[in-house]
């Protein structure tokens, strides 16, 4: 079973419907005890960094949830990919959950958000982008990005004025700023490499 | 770099694909599910799905609808038609919809923008502003699907639609709709100079070329109905032709 972590705040029916499609059993929850039953996690996107830290504060859920996105692999999409980070400059004075380096900044252009299909460009072989082509069009819609400090968590960049880590992975967390849910066939693609990965992954653990 | 978005339109009536802007003639062209997956598999970008009955009637169909269509698409869909408060919007969200159009509720109270925005965040809400020319530089904003004219100067109500919180113009010529000579690229071309938001062009587009000129004067996407639901050009030819001007949009 795969946990789509309800924060009280994101869209869940468009990542649950694809997982439905891609045939695996994916329940959304707001309890920890849920979560710690999944074979693996997504955080799905949409919503803003203080009220998601501001709702996982609550009963100690941001300390459970950050020990479980240690042990089982972890999607950030969009809004859980940022939260990955020590501080936002959406959510001033609110810490993140500061497992890689980096912080959270706004994009420079004017038209904001971000928003429609860009390219990802990829940086280096990766488990989410297996069998997707170079420059890949993905669906995005954000105002924020990370601004990573260990380079070698980015396996994919997007340029919008200025070029953003759009993917990143380390050992078994990975995130992307665009929504695979709303990336038709590629996207599905990705979310598939996930999970496989995150099948293969639980059967040797 | 962002692509240009190219975004089939589906007016529908109960699970219909319907085709004809007045009430009298139209014409039921298919089920609204099969276009949608159609129209997502030739590459469309993204959908726009509308009730244009918008009575209290056809609301429950149209949630049904919405529902169904959601299920298998996996491109973003933006639902509108009736839409008048964020109840309204809550439920299409809920329903499977990733952005809500509103059109003559916004004139009618603009905070409906600022609400729905405050809400659900500007990213799910496309104003449609349908518009008709006055004289050269100028344009009246009309609500009740360009039946009903409102004293409003575009140019004011497309700034303020921003200042209130829109996420996206969805920006309709009443004059140039239907006719497929063309889109108003005067209108366009104030709208894009005006204001930071996405505009989506609407209304006139009858050949390859009258898609490439809206592009040309800075709109973000483009909407069209006819032009795709008789095959008269696939997603794929419009998309082809548009990539041979060194226009980028997203091939599939």
């Amino acid at each position: 079973m795969i946990v789509v972590i309800d924060y009280g705040g994101g869209n869940l029916f468009s990542i649950l419907k694809a997982l439905d499609f891609l045939n695996v059993k994916a329940i959304a929850s707001s309890d920890p005890k849920v979560w710690e039953k999944g074979r693996a996690l997504i955080f799905p996107g949409q919503g803003n960094f203080s009220q998601a830290i501001d709702y996982l504060r609550e009963d100690n859920k941001m300390e459970i949830l950050k020990n479980l996105i240690k042990i089982k692999p972890f999607l950030g999409i969009c809004l859980g990919m940022q939260i990955l980070f020590g501080e936002s400059e959406e959510a001033i004075g609110k810490e993140g959950f500061n497992i890689f380096l980096g912080k959270v900044l706004r994009l420079k252009s004017k038209k904001l958000p971000h928003l429609g299909w860009n390219q990802v460009k990829i940086v280096r072989d990766s488990i989410l982008f297996k069998d997707i082509k170079d420059n890949s069009f993905f669906y995005f819609v954000h105002s924020f990005y990370v601004d990573v400090v260990d380079r070698n968590i980015i396996v994919g960049e997007t340029f919008y004025e200025e070029n953003f880590p759009s993917v990143i992975e380390k050992n078994s967390i990975f995130g992307v700023q665009f929504h695979p849910e709303k990336s038709s066939f590629w996207g599905l693609k990705l979310l598939r490499n996930f999970l496989d990965y995150a099948y293969d992954y639980s059967s040797c653990y | 770099m962002l692509a240009k978005r190219i975004i089939p339109c589906l007016d529908t009536i109960k699970d219909n694909v319907v085709k004809g802007r007045s009430f009298e003639n139209l014409e039921v062209i298919g089920p609204a599910v099969e276009f949608a997956k159609r129209y997502e598999r030739e590459g469309a970008d993204e959908l726009v799905l509308l009730d244009i009955t918008a009575t209290l009637e056809s609301r429950k169909t149209f949630l049904k609808l919405v529902r169904e269509v959601a299920k298998e698409l996996f491109i973003p869909l933006t639902v509108g038609g009736g839409v008048g408060s964020v109840e309204d919007v809550r439920e299409l969200l809920r329903a499977g919809a990733d952005k809500i159009s509103i059109n003559t509720s916004a004139v009618k109270d603009p905070s409906l923008i600022n609400r729905v925005a405050k809400e659900f965040g500007s990213q799910c809400l496309v104003v449609a502003i349908d518009a008709k020319r006055v004289f050269k530089n100028k344009w009246e904003v009309y609500i009740k699907s360009g039946k009903e004219k409102t004293g409003i100067d575009f140019k004011d109500w497309i700034l303020e639609v921003e200042k209130r919180g829109a996420g996206e113009v969805l920006l309709t010529s009443i004059d140039a709709d239907g006719h497929r000579r063309g889109y108003d690229l005067e209108l366009l071309e104030n709208a894009v100079s005006l204001v930071n938001i996405p505009i989506i062009a609407s209304g006139g587009a009858g050949s390859l070329e009258d898609l490439y000129n809206a592009f040309k004067v800075g709109v973000d996407a483009v909407l069209a109905a006819s032009i795709f639901h008789y095959e008269k050009y696939t997603i794929n030819d419009v998309k082809n032709y548009l990539a041979s001007k060194n226009i980028l949009v997203r091939r599939v």
